[in-house]
């Protein structure tokens, strides 16, 4: 094997057999080639879908509610479900102890917040201190809402870090006062959210203050929980879906909803999202794999299609050099070595190749469902042993054969 | 140097079999140079494959240099081939993408000669052939004639004890076919074994002893009086 005499004639064989080398590489070098794209995209697609669900917590449950399309008890279609703090009470006393994290929120979508001359239309929404977490927002500077300032209804908010950006103009907003419809609310922070510019073009209010300021009484728009995580994630799913299910259910007796009306009170689960989301991910990862190991046995059997081409090719070279005094395992090995080399060469090209791209093309890939393509190198590097193994063993059987054929017949192939 | 006793030789093709050799017996001493003679089916190519070790015999005795040929696994029998024989064929078999050099030096390198050594000497025999200025050719640049003295080179090279030409000058025209002659009767000259299959008469009268074949027999068996073939060249 590491005979230098054995090498230059591998070498010298290869050189004069361009075309052959060439066509035998390229087979598993695009194979390699292929199967590293497939799996980077793959991880790719998984990372930004990952990050997608980064934006709020995995595992919250929202309740939102709209107008009653079935009359029900007596009461008519058309009817506007009004959530209120009761509402929210009689659930947070239901299932409170499944809950981690609870809020209830009353918000206005373009409200004019002014800050000096500048101004622009943001979502001012009361909240409760537990959405911090809820919407895993980050504070950047100052604090979020507290407890105090619900139960004294200050005229407190916290901006997002778009707003600061559009109207503060570099001042730092901490402790200075904004207008909200014309009323005036002391800035405590600032916040960043994953969810980007949509998320952090907010400003969030004391919920108590809201309802006092916008003349709601008790009126409350939606509620949000997380579900504490159980230890599995198929538990977890399935306890946050029978949450899901009795709140909704006791949100609409509540209400006077029929129970089967779909668009009066909506229920939104984002762990059952999740694990739709992710078990799509792991079906397009395993249809990836699916591709890219059918490209490899297709390489595999170009190998093996390849070298059984070459060995009959050569038979009469074979039966020349038996008559010269060559032993058959050297003409085994001779073969052997020759597919080694070039698929071990190629499949390695075709690797640094497959690489190379994504490390160059993937940072500049800008789409929310695919972030950070990569490949697991070890995987790579395995994938290319194993087509050199294969491609060794569809090699050996024809050397093998080859090698056994008495040299006068060989030499009798025209 | 070589000694055969009763060789006997059948093809199986399917359930016909084929008896091409029917009890051979004969001697080649050293530096002879025997030409086997016989129409096409006398067992002619059968009996020098079987001398050249690229067949094998079903009965009878074979002994090549005082070692008794017999039973050989392929791993003795490429050894042995490597060692004892030279081979030369009528359609010269060399390796196409090799040039000259390298065809002559392929036996060097099954015997182990190391690259620089294996190189000097297969220059060596190309210029004992007359085609030292064609080292680096590759045979589709050669002549016929050119190919079949590289062949010779090739069969030198390893320094046998017995060269065998199958028909070596069946793809040569005439006068081709005496200047390798005059090459082999040269070689010959110098003491080495030459055996050579051939079905023209001219040839064979160019060898020391005409061998007649027939049905897988001996029929005839006895010293000529050599043609020098450089007197026809």
């Amino acid at each position: 094997m590491f005979d230098l005499e054995r090498w230059q004639e591998i070498f010298e064989t290869l050189s004069k057999n361009k075309l052959r080398t060439f066509l035998t590489g390229l087979s598993v070098a695009s194979g390699i080639f292929i199967l590293v794209i497939l799996l980077g995209f793959s991880e790719g697609i998984s990372n930004g879908v990952k990050s997608q669900f980064e934006q709020d917590a995995t595992n919250k449950i929202s309740v939102w509610t709209g107008v009653t399309t079935k009359s029900y008890k007596g009461l008519n279609p058309g009817r506007y479900v009004q959530l209120k703090n009761s509402s929210f009470d009689a659930i947070d006393n239901q299932y409170g102890d499944y809950f981690e994290y609870r809020t209830k929120d009353y918000m206005i979508w373009g409200g004019a917040v002014t800050f000096k001359n500048e101004s622009g239309n943001y979502r001012v929404r009361g909240t409760m201190p537990d959405n911090q977490f809820i919407e895993n927002a980050d504070i950047g500077s100052g604090r979020f809402i507290n407890q105090s300032d619900i139960n004294e209804s200050k005229k407190v908010a916290v901006i997002g870090n778009k707003v600061k950006t559009d109207i503060f103009k570099g001042e730092d907003p901490i402790n200075q006062n904004i207008q909200v419809f014309g009323m005036n609310f002391k800035v405590v922070g600032v916040f960043y959210d994953p969810g980007g510019d949509r998320e952090e073009g907010q400003v969030y209010i004391p919920l108590s203050t809201a309802q006092k300021v916008f003349n709601q009484g008790e009126n409350i728009r939606n509620m949000a929980f997380t579900v504490k995580m159980a230890d599995n994630f198929d538990e977890a799913v399935k306890r946050s879906n029978a949450i899901a299910l009795g709140v909704e259910q006791k949100i609409k007796e509540i209400h006077t909803v029929a129970p089967d009306d779909l668009s009066a009170v909506r229920v939104n689960n984002t762990l059952e999202q999740a694990e739709k989301i992710y078990s799509l991910v792991a079906t397009i990862r395993a249809v990836f794999w699916f591709v890219g190991i059918g490209t490899i046995i297709a390489g595999i059997v170009g190998v093996g299609n390849i070298m059984l081409i070459i060995v009959k090719e050569r038979t009469k070279e074979i039966g020349i050099r038996k008559a010269l005094g060559a032993l058959p395992m050297s003409i085994v090995g001779m073969i052997l070595q020759e597919a080694i080399f070039v698929t071990m060469f190629s499949g390695l090209f075709g690797l640094i190749l497959g690489l190379g791209l994504l490390e160059l093309v993937g940072p500049q890939i800008e789409s929310d469902f695919i972030k950070y393509p990569q490949v697991d190198f070890n995987i790579a590097i395995t994938t290319v042993f194993l087509l050199v193994f294969a491609g060794a063993i569809a090699g050996f059987i024809p050397a093998y054969r080859a090698a056994k054929i008495k040299p006068i017949v060989a030499l009798r192939d025209e | 140097m070589i000694q055969i006793k009763d060789l006997h030789k059948s093809y199986h093709m399917g359930s016909n079999s084929l008896h091409v050799l029917k009890g051979i017996n004969f001697d080649v001493k050293e530096g002879e140079l025997v030409s086997i003679m016989g129409s096409s089916g006398s067992g002619k190519s059968t009996l020098l494959n079987i001398l050249g070790m690229l067949d094998e015999a079903d009965e009878g005795q074979y002994i090549l240099d005082n070692v008794p040929i017999k039973n050989l696994n392929e791993k003795i029998a490429a050894k042995y081939r490597n060692e004892f024989l030279g081979f030369i064929f009528q359609s010269f078999n060399l390796i196409n993408y090799k040039s000259a050099l390298d065809n002559v030096s392929m036996p060097l390198y099954y015997k182990g000669v190391k690259r620089k050594e294996r190189t000097e000497r297969a220059m060596h025999y190309l210029e004992k052939v007359g085609l030292a200025q064609w080292s680096h050719h590759l045979p589709s640049e050669l002549s016929g004639g050119q190919k079949q003295r590289v062949a010779i080179a090739r069969a030198l090279a390893s320094d046998p004890k017995v060269l065998l030409a199958d028909e070596p000058t069946g793809a040569l025209d005439t006068k081709t076919s005496y200047e390798v002659m005059e090459l082999i009767q040269g070689i010959n000259d110098e003491g080495k074994t030459i055996l050579i299959v051939t079905h023209e008469d001219d040839i064979a009268h160019m060898t020391k002893r005409i061998v007649n074949l027939k049905d897988g027999l001996i029929i005839d068996d006895s010293p000529v009086e050599q043609i020098r073939a450089s007197a026809h060249v």
